[in-house]
């Protein structure tokens, strides 16, 4: 009973992933598997035994692996140093860490390879074209994901426990080792596996910044569908990229179980730095080095015209873009766009949250029985799996599913932020889940003995360790949809762009100015996300003590 | 237990919903073309390159009556893919932008609907070969060539042909997108091979040893590593297009220049969709396409040539942008024919 009472909860998330997720993917991958009318499974094993599917799975694999890995070594202790120290301007770095990831990856493209080209200030390095500019592009984009999904664990972890080690005659990394990262395992395990997925699935960076001469599962599947229209191979590589991201889920809830539920949390004041602080600061300046090079590069090119400084970049986004005499490279002013990102950006973010919110409740209540606690964790794992999919598939895949009434929907308005939901919905549960998850279900129990009803006992047991971490993954899904290309860039239409389609469409045009208005607007695009994520940080919430 | 989350549910529900205000929910699209009398909207379907003057677009709907709705996404192999999967339930009216390297593969699978609108002057030469039942009508041209920096070859011989290119005098100086990862890349690999034939893989064996560079799209060579490039790059030799020396004019010359003896020529069409809702409809589209307006626009929203021979070019164009006279061609049957397997050679010989 409480199984089916479960999933009518979970109702509502589970359609609208049925019918803007799986439809659509299983549409584009059964077009693969039969060819000519037959059904044809064997077309698609062959394509796995070709040596290239091989030489690109143990590429993605290993790619995204190190960048999972230089991520969370650069992101925890920047985590720390952000989250549980005072140090000055830490809440505008925290928010300027995390403009990397809206940033349009052809922009970021751009303005790493001109760091890192033979001409470059970075050219003696000798990294353009090779793994290592796509493992540094990697962590550029992702260890603001270790920073929030972590740092926003930490920030409510008891100190107590620590202080009592470290009274104990603990060193810090003691303390560190047996009883900090314990505590933060199930944050940590989350965060490396969303990492590992947007690294996995990363698309422009590995094109970009690799040149040509490493190819992962997705820029393969983009090759494949946009190109050569070869959906066997594509839907093999699908098939193939879903498999490896179950698995990976497997592993990370296993690992992420054995977490003490009864931790105590409280908003924990931070302290000042001391020395033993001093590797959390070198990891956070190295971190902070990577960070704001490029983007130091972007503001320093969108600042340059014609060999000199001006402001005439950011005048320009008011118009449609240059070409030679009159001005047409845009059908809408970069403005315009922006307010349409903005209002995309709403709506996607309170889906998202409505989303994330019921997931994360129905996968973290105690369950009474192993099959209640099996359905919960595939749950829990079912909306991380838009991750692990390549857009071109759903993009695609929208187009031949969602064509016929009652689902003709592929030219509705509200397709564009609901498939940015779903990309951001993994963000929010997973940072969601390691807090509700750590909330004493005793207290429950004992606020309805007390006489609370279940939603005074929710406001004032749940909401008080929640709404930080709520704010945080509102302000996450917020970015998401600001930078979100991909499957975007599919779907858009062209009279209401968001604001990272206007910027390809700019910077693939020839003509100067439009190469400035491109860095403008990115820098535009990040300034406004930097904002919006500091406001989030300044709302004030409702905190309780426990 | 079930309590608990309907009420947390309705509770953030409701703190949302004042939110929804400022999204785009609110927001009537349609409104646009219900001022509009008659024949109702009609739908374009394009690649993300697509611009035109709002005031054209207005000016059709004020002429025909109809609504005009623009959906652009992706390249133009993305274009033709779609409009390949959704065949007979197409996602719009009218399609522009599929162009002769992906022209075969919409022909083979029946997405456009036979009309033989009225050519301009000139526009015949564009026609698909093989397309004998007017399905594609031709929009555009332009052609991807090798530009060189003029001023960096001041005064130095500057290369002119392919087999310049493999010239250990150019050593290291030519940057271009790849032909897996860009439409550009493609037609400079199609001109190879229409040079070369069957021995177009020593061609580029050669290029890569002499120390050509791949990127991954026109905008990553040109602009980062082109000298005259906006990122101020190191390498003179880029692939772009002919049209490109009209946008690096400096006081009275242009500081780059066209090889036009390394040039591949792209031809853009238009066409009915099989299954279009409003046939009629797009049919004026594709005759506002080829309209003296419309031509007379596609040089600066769209960097292309109309195929109108009587339109008058931009100045800068004028002056500046020399089309070939004899470029590279490949029948489109053996493009669509042979792609997966030249895409999978070029991979193998430029990856090494």
């Amino acid at each position: 009973m409480r199984v089916i009472r479960l999933l009518l909860v979970a109702l509502v998330p589970l359609a609208i992933l049925g019918v803007f997720f799986v439809l659509p993917v299983t549409g584009m991958v059964s077009r693969g598997f039969w060819t000519d009318g037959s059904f044809d499974p064997g077309g698609v094993l062959d394509v796995l035994t070709r040596p290239r599917v091989h030489r690109v799975l143990w590429f993605t694999l290993w790619s995204a692996a190190l960048g999972t890995l230089f991520s969370l070594a650069l992101g925890l202790p920047a985590a720390h140093v952000l989250y549980r120290r005072r140090i000055r301007g830490g809440s505008v770095l925290r928010a300027a860490l995390l403009a990397p990831f809206v940033l349009p990856t052809v922009v970021v493209g751009v303005s790493f390879r001109q760091l890192l080209t033979a001409s470059g200030p970075l050219g003696f390095l000798g990294l353009d074209g090779t793994p290592a500019a796509i493992i540094a592009g990697l962590v550029f984009f992702n260890a603001s994901v270790v920073i929030r999904v972590v740092g926003g664990a930490w920030e409510s972890l008891d100190p107590r426990p620590a202080e009592a080690a470290a009274a104990l005659g603990a060193t810090p990394f003691q303390v560190l080792r047996t009883v900090t990262l314990p505590a933060l395992r199930p944050a940590v395990v989350s965060a490396a596996s969303v990492v590992f997925l947007f690294c996995a699935t990363a698309f422009g960076v590995v094109l970009t910044l690799g040149g040509l001469r490493y190819s992962s599962v997705e820029t393969e599947i983009y090759l494949l569908t946009t190109n050569l229209l070869d959906l066997q191979a594509a839907a093999a590589l699908s098939v193939l990229q879903l498999v490896v991201v179950v698995g990976l889920l497997l592993a990370a809830a296993r690992a992420r179980r054995t977490a003490d539920p009864s931790l105590a949390r409280v908003v924990a004041r931070p302290r000042r730095l001391a020395r033993g602080d001093v590797p959390a600061l070198v990891a956070t300046s190295v971190l902070a080095l990577l960070v704001l090079g490029p983007i130091a590069a972007l503001v320093a090119g969108s600042l340059r015209t014609d060999g000199a400084w001006s402001l005439a970049n950011y005048r320009a986004l008011e118009t449609t873009g240059q070409s030679s005499g009159q001005q047409h490279a845009l059908l809408v002013p970069v403005t315009d766009a922006l307010m349409t990102s903005l209002r995309t950006a709403v709506d996607a973010t309170w889906m998202s949250l409505l989303l994330g919110l019921t997931v994360a409740v129905v996968a973290t209540r105690r369950s009474r029985s192993r099959s209640e606690r099996r359905v919960r964790t595939v749950l829990d794992g079912l909306f991380m799996l838009p991750l692990g999919v390549s857009a071109v598939t759903l993009g695609f895949g929208f187009l031949i599913t969602l064509d016929r009434p009652p689902l003709d929907l592929r030219d509705s308005p509200l397709l564009v932020p609901i498939a940015q939901a779903l990309v951001a919905l993994p963000l929010v549960v997973r940072t969601l889940v390691p807090v509700l998850g750590s909330v004493d279900d005793r207290l429950r129990q004992a606020a309805a003995t007390l006489g609370a009803s279940p939603f005074r006992a929710a406001l004032t047991v749940d909401l008080p360790v929640v709404g930080r971490p709520l704010l945080a993954s509102a302000g996450f899904a917020f970015a998401v949809s600001l930078g979100e290309f991909g499957a975007t860039s599919f779907l858009a239409r062209d009279e209401h762009p968001t604001l990272p389609v206007v910027i390809f469409g700019l910077i693939g045009h020839p003509g100067p100015m439009n190469y400035g208005m491109a860095l403008a607007a990115s820098v535009v695009l990040a300034a406004t996300t930097a904002t919006v994520m500091l406001a989030v940080e300044r709302l004030h919430v409702p905190v309780g003590s426990t | 237990m079930r309590h608990t989350n309907a009420r947390l549910y309705a509770a953030a529900l409701a703190a949302l919903l004042p939110l929804s205000a400022c999204s785009l929910t609110g927001e009537d699209d349609s409104g646009s073309g219900s001022g509009t009398a008659g024949g109702g909207d009609v739908v374009l379907v394009t690649h993300e390159s697509f611009v035109l003057p709002k005031k054209l677009m207005k000016q059709f709907d004020q002429d025909t009556g109809y609504h005009l709705v623009v959906r652009a996404s992706g390249d133009a192999g993305t274009l033709t893919n779609k409009l390949v999967l959704s065949q007979g339930n197409p996602q719009g009216d009218v399609a522009f932008g599929v162009d002769n390297t992906f022209a075969s593969r919409a022909l083979d699978a029946d997405v456009f609907a036979p009309y033989a609108a009225d050519l301009p002057p000139g526009a015949d030469t564009y026609v698909l070969p093989g397309d004998d039942d007017h399905r594609l009508t031709p929009i555009d041209n332009g052609n991807v060539c090798v530009n060189i920096d003029t001023q960096y070859f001041k005064g130095k011989r500057a290369p002119q042909t392919l087999d310049d290119l493999v010239d250990p005098a150019y050593r290291d100086l030519f940057v271009l997108p790849g032909a897996a990862s860009s439409s550009t890349g493609l037609a400079f690999l199609l001109a190879t091979i229409a040079k070369y034939g069957d021995g177009w893989p020593d061609y580029w064996t050669k290029l890569m040893d002499n120390g050509a560079k791949l990127t991954a799209g026109w905008s990553d060579a040109y602009e980062v590593d082109f000298t005259q490039g906006g990122g101020g790059g190191d390498r003179p030799i880029v692939l772009s297009y002919d049209s490109s020396p009209a946008f690096t004019i400096d006081g009275d010359h242009s500081t780059t220049k066209a090889l036009l003896d390394t040039c591949f020529r792209q031809v853009e069409y238009a066409g009915v969709l099989t299954g279009a809702d409003n046939p009629k409809g797009a049919e004026a589209v594709v005759d506002w396409l080829l309209s003296p307006q419309v031509q007379a626009a596609l040089p600066e929203s769209m960097y292309v040539f109309p195929v109108d021979t009587e339109t008058t070019l931009p100045a800068e164009w004028a002056s500046y942008a020399v089309q070939p006279e004899d470029p590279y061609a490949l029948d489109p049957a053996d493009i669509a024919a042979h792609r997966d397997e030249w895409l999978t050679t070029w991979s193998d010989v430029t990856s090494r």
